[in-house]
């Protein structure tokens, strides 16, 4: 039950008239819009499901999470899709999550076993440029230089908190020294990626914190080959992306059937081309033509998602300090 | 012993006025409810309220000295046009901020007009990035205020005093001293004060213009709190300092400017003798036109951008355009329902229901947001109610500009013709469509279409509630930025300004166009 | 009849007392220095100022708490008598209906009294487009069809010329002639007095003392007055 009783029933006769479940799915706000993978994953799903799809996008990733605290187990979602793995640990802390059944040979390194949270696509933190510059390949190098740079603030940013981690876990207590060279490079640090990535557009940086998939848009969508990533030697900090089915959904078996249309063929290789994202498990079709051109780092780094956490503090204060002088 | 009020009801003004306290302080306390027990306020908070006052004294302090020439040179100047200069000049204050953002990079970024000049003359480049960048964005934002309330005060200094001077010989100089400094001294204080208190909830300038963790506003630490930590109390902590500072700061001005307001009736400059020397007339020429190109070539730089892909606009924008436009709507008449009885109670006698209007710039609109949310969740579907919402705090958020359009308005139909309705029994609802709706039509028809254009240029509190089908214009506009279509986003700016300008323009000629006694 | 009964206005240091009656269909002026409180005498009768005691009453009816349009009073101000976005019919017509629903016979109705001030056929103008003698002729027509017993003036005639204000006075005579109205007259001439008034009530040192008989007066001026009229 959602709402008020009176208002259940009151709609319960056009429900049980129309037949058709609805399964809820929370997601960010990126992947409903028109450009993202929402319709076409919609009319996919709905087609083998005999159910409506409905999705509510709410943010990004930790703007979801805030909302599924706020609504806790009254919350009428059945599936939240679009955390990312700095945010697991917490989600699963709220013990709102079921656990799933699902397996599949994902593409990405590292493996996975988590228990509630399926992947459906991951992506590659990368800073983004023009492809006739040329540029420093190390965050030493990227600090000595005077290349401009603009970044996102990892207190509102997905790709912000993935830098923070990336420079973390490349240099440990190194890290302070990292950001204090960075810090003149700097342009500015945006809320989102989307005012980052449109800075960088208008000729604003050098380059952009972004993902090495981004250049794929430009060269698919765009034909324009004048983009590309730089492959960094300390390795490359990835991103997972999730999703999890709640305790309290109206369809659990329903819910489950999209967790597995999830890492199917069908919902993958829908990803590459309107996420901008790698899809978790390679279709059988292989990937889009232009993502052979991308950028592969030589090392995915990720931290666990249990150690996020108190990583994520240390790293923050790190942060703020090296730029707040 | 006591003068009467005459034949108006000031409870409408009262349960208006309880409307708006209960929303903004009650969703507040919905939060504060809601909330466990956080870290409080720390060093990192400190520091944020202590940027957003300094940031704030400086947009206010730089705005009103840039405006004082400004409004000297319109004030003593006549030329065609004026009239649309200064109707023009009102641009930027009802610019969505993420379109006035754009625009200024254009010309003050490291790849815009400003530094590909200085960079061909072989100067130094300037940075837009930190708190320069975001005082230079406000004073954008701001100096069409400021310039309206000072040129206001030159035009109340009646022209029989300049008359006056002329005949006693006055030079510019004597002028300043016996007419000028004492008009100034009484109304830049209190302009000084309402720009702050704009300035003081500021969020979205600082996030992108800011340059770093050293620009963080109030508000943004706000969001930050809700968004990194979903540390509730804190949260709400922070909205309790942002309201006591601004409404610390509202009510000053409120004191300060108690009579001024930024309403019509700036299309008559009185004659002046004393500026006819070629220095004066070169200097306000130069001003105006600094004025003019600062406040318009972002405008136009944005427009210019934004042409090529209006035509390649996906439907979903369209639709999202239509979407603004009604919530633009609801917000305009449901801020007249709050704001006329707010008026008249303010009106005839009771001045502090303003200051509850003055909530609306103190508030956090993620706060409301959130509190609604909360609020509203255990008996309704929040998204479904996603568009009222965000119309409903589009206007709270309009409020205290409408009010103060509106209050002096109704205070002269009060004073004036007051007692004349009584006599005649004009009473209640007959009085306001009779008496007090016609008279201060073009103060209505300004404020109706500041409240539109606000309205329809703000992101507001859609983000945390929209569904796909639900999404405004502003909304829209980032997710195709989002989705790497820059383009169709520059597009979609060029829409968003075009509605915001048109219905801005459509009410304010609305009001003016009966207004012929 | 209108009866002052122990009336008492306190407004600061300002005071007033009054206990005095006008007989039904008298002509009165109210004289005195300025700020003496004429004005705030009218305003009470009116209903725009509570006095702090005593009664309002008309032919008996204690109207002291009265709304100032349910009493039997229309008045006219020093300015703004009329609206100016309205026109010359709405703001007659204001006087037989506040809500300006008017049918034929008020549209007659209004028509008629325009004739009587001499302003036939200009009920569609705006006051704006009026000479200020012509906006007192429309003042005067809505307190015309008001049909009010008492008729307040508070000095409205006093932005205009001497003859035209003579002969606004004539007018408001003649008016009252046919309705049998009483009047009170705020005024700072005591020519105006003469005039059209054969009372007086005279205003001075705290007290409105009852009407007298105004060339009496004015031939014979108390210390008060002298002093005033110089």
């Amino acid at each position: 039950m959602k709402y008020l009783s009176i208002a259940t029933g009151l709609f319960a006769a056009t429900t049980a008239l129309a037949d058709t479940p609805e399964l809820t799915i929370y997601t960010y706000d990126s992947f409903v819009s028109d450009w993202g993978p929402g319709p076409a994953v919609e009319k996919a799903f709905e087609e083998t499901c005999a159910c409506d799809v409905k999705f509510v996008g709410a943010g990004d990733g930790a703007a979801l999470l805030a909302r599924i605290r706020l609504e806790g187990e009254r919350s009428q979602a059945d599936i939240v899709l679009g955390l990312d793995t700095n945010l697991t640990a917490a989600a699963r802390d709220t013990g709102l999550f079921a656990e799933h059944s699902v397996s599949a040979d994902y593409a990405f390194p590292l493996g996975w076993n988590d228990p509630q949270f399926v992947p459906f696509d991951w992506g590659v933190f990368a800073f983004v440029k023009n492809a006739d510059l040329d540029a420093p390949t190390n965050f030493r190098d990227l600090g000595a230089s005077d290349l401009r740079i603009v970044i996102q603030d990892p207190r509102s940013s997905t790709p912000g908190l993935g830098l923070l981690m990336w420079i973390k876990t490349a240099y440990g207590d190194q890290a302070p020294e990292i950001w204090e060279a960075l810090a003149d490079n700097i342009v500015t640090v945006t809320k989102g990626w989307s005012e980052s990535y449109g800075l960088f557009l208008e000729g604003e940086a050098d380059m952009v914190l972004s993902y090495t998939t981004s250049p794929a848009y430009h060269l698919i969508a765009e034909q324009d080959a004048s983009k590309d990533a730089v492959k960094f030697s300390e390795g490359h900090y990835m991103q997972i992306e999730v999703a999890g089915k709640l305790k309290t959904s109206d369809h659990p078996e329903l819910a489950d059937r999209f967790l597995d249309f999830m890492v199917s063929d069908r919902f993958q290789s829908i990803i590459p081309t309107t996420n901008w994202m790698y899809p978790a498990v390679t279709p059988a079709s292989g990937l889009p033509k232009g993502f052979e051109t991308l950028v592969v780092p030589d090392k995915g780094l990720l931290v666990a998602p249990d150690k996020v956490q108190a990583l994520r503090e240390e790293a923050l204060s790190e942060w703020l300090s090296a730029l707040s002088r | 012993m006591a003068e009467r009020a005459v034949a108006i009801n000031r409870w409408p003004g009262a349960v208006a006025a309880a409307l708006v306290a209960a929303l903004v302080l009650g969703t507040l306390l919905a939060v504060v409810l809601r909330a466990e027990a956080g870290r409080g306020l720390g060093p990192a908070e400190w520091a944020a309220i202590r940027f957003t006052l300094v940031q704030a004294v400086l947009s206010a302090v730089i705005s009103v000295a840039l405006a004082i020439p400004v409004a000297r040179a319109l004030a003593r100047r006549r030329f065609a046009g004026r009239g649309l200069l200064i109707t023009l000049l009102g641009a930027p204050f009802i610019l969505p901020v993420i379109v006035a953002v754009m625009g200024l990079i254009a010309v003050f970024g490291r790849s815009g007009l400003v530094n590909v000049a200085l960079r061909w003359a072989g100067l130094a480049e300037i940075s837009i990035y930190g708190l320069h960048g975001v005082v230079l964005a406000h004073v954008f934002f701001n100096l069409p205020l400021a310039t309206r309330l000072i040129l206001q005060g030159w035009q109340d200094i009646p022209a029989e005093r300049f008359r006056l001077a002329a005949q006693l010989g006055f030079g510019p100089r004597d002028i300043f001293r016996t007419l000028e400094r004492p008009m100034l001294a009484r109304v830049l204080p209190g302009a000084g004060a309402v720009i702050f208190a704009i300035c003081l909830s500021s969020f979205a300038v600082a996030l992108t213009l800011g340059g770093g963790p050293r620009a963080t506003t109030v508000e943004l630490a706000i969001y930050q709190a809700f968004r990194f930590d979903f540390d509730l109390g804190r949260a709400a902590l922070l909205a309790s300092v942002q309201i006591a500072l601004v409404g610390m700061a509202a009510l000053i001005a409120l004191r300060l400017s108690r009579r001024d307001t930024f309403g019509a009736g700036l299309d008559r400059p009185a004659r002046r003798w004393d500026a006819q020397t070629a220095t004066l007339r070169v200097t306000d020429t130069l001003w105006i036109a600094l004025a003019a190109l600062f406040l318009i070539l972002p405008i136009a730089l944005v427009l210019a951008d934004g042409l090529p892909g209006l035509a390649r606009l996906p439907s979903a924008v369209w639709r999202a355009a239509g979407v603004s436009l009604l919530v633009a709507l609801g917000s305009t008449g449901l801020m007249l329902a709050l704001a006329l009885p707010m008026a008249v109670a303010a009106a005839t006698g009771r001045g502090w229901l303003e200051a509850i209007g003055l909530l609306g710039i103190a508030a956090s609109p993620l706060v409301i947001g959130t509190g609604l949310f909360i609020v509203i969740y255990p008996v309704a579907d929040p998204v479904a109610l996603a568009l009222p919402v965000t119309g409903v705090v589009n206007a709270i958020m309009a409020l205290p500009f409408a009010l103060r359009i509106l209050v002096p308005a109704t205070r002269d139909v009060v004073q004036g013709y007051g007692r004349l309705s009584a006599s005649l029994g004009l009473t209640g609802l007959l009085w306001l469509r009779l008496v007090l709706l016609p008279r201060i039509r073009r103060s209505l028809g300004f404020a109706c279409g500041l409240t539109a254009a606000m309205s329809m240029g703000d992101l507001g509190v859609i983000a945390l509630f929209a569904d796909p089908e639900t999404a405004t214009l502003p909304l829209q506009m980032y997710r195709l930025m989002g989705a790497y279509r820059i383009e169709a986003a520059a597009g979609a700016a060029v829409l968003l300004l075009t509605l915001s300008f048109g219905l801005f323009w459509l009410m304010d000629k609305g009001g003016r166009g009966f207004a012929d006694a | 009849m209108l009866t002052l009964d122990n009336l008492r206005i306190d407004q600061g240091d300002f005071h007033l007392a009054a206990n005095l009656t006008v007989p039904t269909g008298a002509r009165v002026a109210v004289i005195g220095p300025s700020g003496a409180g004429k004005s705030t005498l009218l305003s009470v009768i009116a209903g725009f100022f509570d006095p702090s005691g005593g009664r309002v009453l008309w032919n008996g009816a204690d109207i002291t708490d009265a709304a100032p349009g349910a009493r039997p009073v229309a008045m006219l101000f020093q300015d703004n008598n009329l609206f100016p976005h309205l026109t010359v019919t709405q703001n007659v017509g204001l006087g037989l209906r506040p809500d300006l629903r008017l049918d034929a016979g008020d549209t007659r109705h209004v028509a008629r009294a325009l004739d009587r001030v001499g302003l036939t056929g200009m009920g569609a103008r705006r006051p704006a487009a009026l000479s200020g003698g012509q906006q007192s002729r429309v003042a005067l027509a809505r307190v015309l069809v008001q049909d009010r017993p008492l008729v307040l003036l508070d000095e409205p005639f006093a932005a205009l010329g001497p003859a035209l204000k003579r002969e606004m006075l004539d007018l408001v005579a003649a008016l009252l002639e046919g309705s049998g109205a009483t009047l009170l007259m705020v005024s700072h001439d005591p020519a105006d007095a003469r005039r059209i008034a054969p009372h007086t009530v005279l205003v001075a040192r705290g007290q409105a003392l009852p009407p007298q008989d105004t060339a009496t007066l004015l031939d014979n001026p108390p210390p008060a007055l002298r002093a005033y009229l110089g």
